[in-house]
């Protein structure tokens, strides 16, 4: 267990038994996919385009590529400020993310929300949101819908570490384990709140034990092996719809750059700068690509073509962000109320 | 057929209404399963309608309101019951950070139309924490629908309009309403944004503007300022949020006195927003007198019963008022 908060270690190629070449394809796709955006973002909040706040999760990917590849688009999956991977693994919209942050009208919320609200309800993808813990409850309370729909779909609460020092996310453990609701909380703990480190802030940086005090199933893994992941959350999952039960997941991970912004350590100085170069060996998009070049699933040139087929994605869905008309004036009055 | 209902009937008719004609309605809350927390306005609702959709909840009005805002989201009508309002001040950011914006924020994609009821249970001497009516905060949210019935009918027929209105709702009743009665017929829904203030009661000489179970104390005052020659209009604002102000303005213009009776603070109150709205839309000089407001001192309230007796506004504190403009 203590290994998984230690960089040194799970750094070598991901096990990629049981999986297909088509779905291992599919998860690199995905994560270099949800890399290159939040690259692109970076490049555009440094040189001043985009003005809305972002913040990113490079070095997080594997964790909504893992969970997404088990969930079905009938399920409800709500996100919070850093959730742009969590957009994007379930139906790779570029579109729909690069005018949104642009405040652009073909964005996901019409431009309306801007890089904090994301949502594509097409693929269950109910909605994110900056105030820490708040769509935990609200997850919550969409898994007490699937429950009395009857129909064995799930709620997915994605969150941080720093959620986990909110009174809703005790409640809502509570609440979920005491009424048994179908719901899987993914904690992705990065060891850090904005610019506070986990162990400033609590005293064990082992999130898991509050699912054990609240008697959910919990695991806690590493949270840049894709291929894990998604093998754990196929499990929980089917647990989840066949039970109503509720599970967590822990998983235990890094951000590559500062709480908000384009820039690396902008928070939290030196310490973080060292810790940083250790911790980018664990990338999950390296250990993938190691794993299919020793595996003969694919070669170096074909990972180069995705790269570059990637690149060109989303220069051109930037374009077209670019080139997009903002909303309507009318907008600001108009959403406030529905007609009845 | 015209029948006689009470106000605390008018919610429980509303409730099974509601429970009985759309399944996606579900209740959630403390003391729903207890037959003493909400008065007689949910009495057996739980027996009638099972246990899974009448919920008691654990004491977590933060977890149990966002709950009902991501069951909205996901189809369904939640009411979400806050037995004292004092306590729904836990669950505030589900309030306004989430249900309020949710539709707006995700530009019109998705709504949260979960109704909360807030139930405000004062005097007694129940103290500081007991006792609070804080509607003009919630009115001063856009996107949240602030409704506040005075009387029985509009008990009933608010809190179903509330529950079927696609937009959130924050459904205040008032403990001190409860025993109040109306002629009502069968429930016909209404939609909640053509519902305007309404005129309880007609008058020439001074429009007195009340909210929730202010409007009761105004019927109350004017009637007893008829024996001295001075005829009140009343009406009920209802919908504190978006405010309306036509009906209110037209009243005005006619009896050129206008007078609000709040049950809330003064400061930054309803008063002071509808005295303001009226002001800003009427010369001055067609005026009698200049507007005024009752309302509570800016102090919590206290447990004593004699600075209670002080505290809350009484009829005779509106006649007094409404003396001096003449």
């Amino acid at each position: 267990m203590d290994k998984l908060f230690d960089p040194k270690y799970f750094n070598d190629e991901l096990a990629i038994e049981g999986f297909g070449s088509q779905e291992l394809t599919k998860f690199l796709d995905a994560m270099i996919l949800i890399r290159k955006a939040e690259e692109k973002l970076a490049e555009n909040i440094e040189n001043g385009v985009i003005k809305c706040p972002c913040h990113l999760g490079v070095g997080q990917e594997a964790i909504a590529v893992g969970v997404s590849s088990v969930l079905r688009n009938s399920d409800k999956v709500f996100g919070a400020h850093r959730s742009h991977s969590h957009f994007l693994a379930l139906n790779s919209d570029l579109d729909g993310l690069f005018s949104e942050v642009l405040g652009k009208e073909s964005g996901s919320s019409k431009g309306m929300g801007g890089s904090m609200h994301l949502i594509d309800r097409s693929v269950g993808f109910e909605g994110s949101v900056p105030i820490v813990s708040a769509t935990i409850p609200i997850a919550t309370g969409a898994a007490l819908a699937a429950k009395l729909n009857k129909k064995g779909e799930v709620a997915v609460a994605y969150f941080g570490d720093g959620a986990t020092e909110e009174g809703a996310f005790h409640e809502s453990l509570n609440l979920a384990s005491t009424h048994k609701l179908p719901v899987l909380y993914i904690c992705e703990n990065n060891l850090f709140s904005s610019h506070l480190h986990i162990s400033l802030r609590q005293p064990s940086q082992r999130i898991a034990r509050f699912a054990e005090s609240h008697l959910i199933e919990s695991a806690t893994l590493d949270g840049n092996n894709v291929t894990e992941i998604s093998k754990h959350c196929q499990k929980a999952v089917d647990k989840i719809r066949n039970t109503n039960r509720p599970y967590f997941l822990e998983l235990i991970t890094y951000r590559w750059k500062g709480h908000v912004g384009y820039r690396e350590d902008m928070d939290v100085g030196v310490k973080r700068k060292e810790d940083l170069l250790v911790w980018r060996n664990r990338d999950p998009i390296r250990r993938l690509e190691l794993a299919l070049i020793n595996s003969k699933t694919l070669t170096q040139d074909s990972i180069n073509d995705i790269h570059a087929s990637i690149d060109f994605r989303i220069k051109e869905s930037w374009k077209r962000a670019i080139d997009g008309v903002f909303p309507e004036k009318n907008n600001l009055l108009d959403l406030v109320y529905s007609k009845k | 057929m015209k029948r006689e209902i009470s106000y605390a009937e008018g919610i429980l008719e509303a409730f099974n209404y509601l429970l009985t004609n759309h399944q996606n309605v579900f209740v959630i809350g403390q003391g729903l399963w207890s037959p003493w927390y909400v008065g007689a306005s949910m009495k057996d609702l739980d027996v009638k309608y099972g246990k899974e959709r009448v919920i008691d909840s654990p004491v977590s009005e933060l977890a149990v309101t966002g709950a009902a805002v991501g069951a909205s989201i996901c189809g369904y009508r939640p009411v979400v019951v806050h037995p004292r309002m004092d306590f729904m001040v836990l669950a505030i950011d589900q309030i306004v950070n989430q249900a309020a914006k949710w539709r707006h924020m995700f530009g019109g994609k998705s709504i949260a139309p979960v109704t909360i009821r807030g139930i405000i249970n004062r005097g007694g001497e129940q103290g500081a924490q007991h006792s609070q009516a804080l509607h003009s905060w919630f009115a001063h949210v856009p996107g949240l629908r602030v409704v506040m019935p005075a009387t029985a009918d509009d008990a009933r027929d608010l809190l179903v309009a509330s529950v079927l209105s696609d937009d959130p709702v924050m459904f205040i009743d008032d403990r001190w309403c409860y025993e109040h009665k109306s002629q009502v017929v069968d429930i016909e829904p209404v939609r909640l944004d053509s519902v305007e203030p309404r005129v309880l009661k007609e008058g020439n000489d001074v429009t007195i503007l009340g909210i929730g179970y202010s409007s009761l104390l105004c019927l109350e005052a004017s009637t007893n300022l008829e024996k001295d020659g001075i005829s009140a209009e009343v009406i009920d604002l209802r919908i504190l949020n978006p405010i309306k102000v036509k009906n209110i303005l037209k009243s005005v213009e006619k009896t050129k006195r206008f007078v609000v009776v709040d049950g809330g603070w003064t400061n930054c109150g309803m008063a002071g927003e509808l005295i303001a709205r009226v002001m800003e839309n009427i010369s001055i000089s067609d005026l009698s007198a200049s507007p005024k407001r009752v309302t509570l001192t800016d102090a919590p309230a206290p447990t004593s019963s004699n600075l209670e007796e002080d505290y809350y506004t009484k009829s005779v504190d509106i006649e007094q008022v409404v003396k001096t403009m003449f």
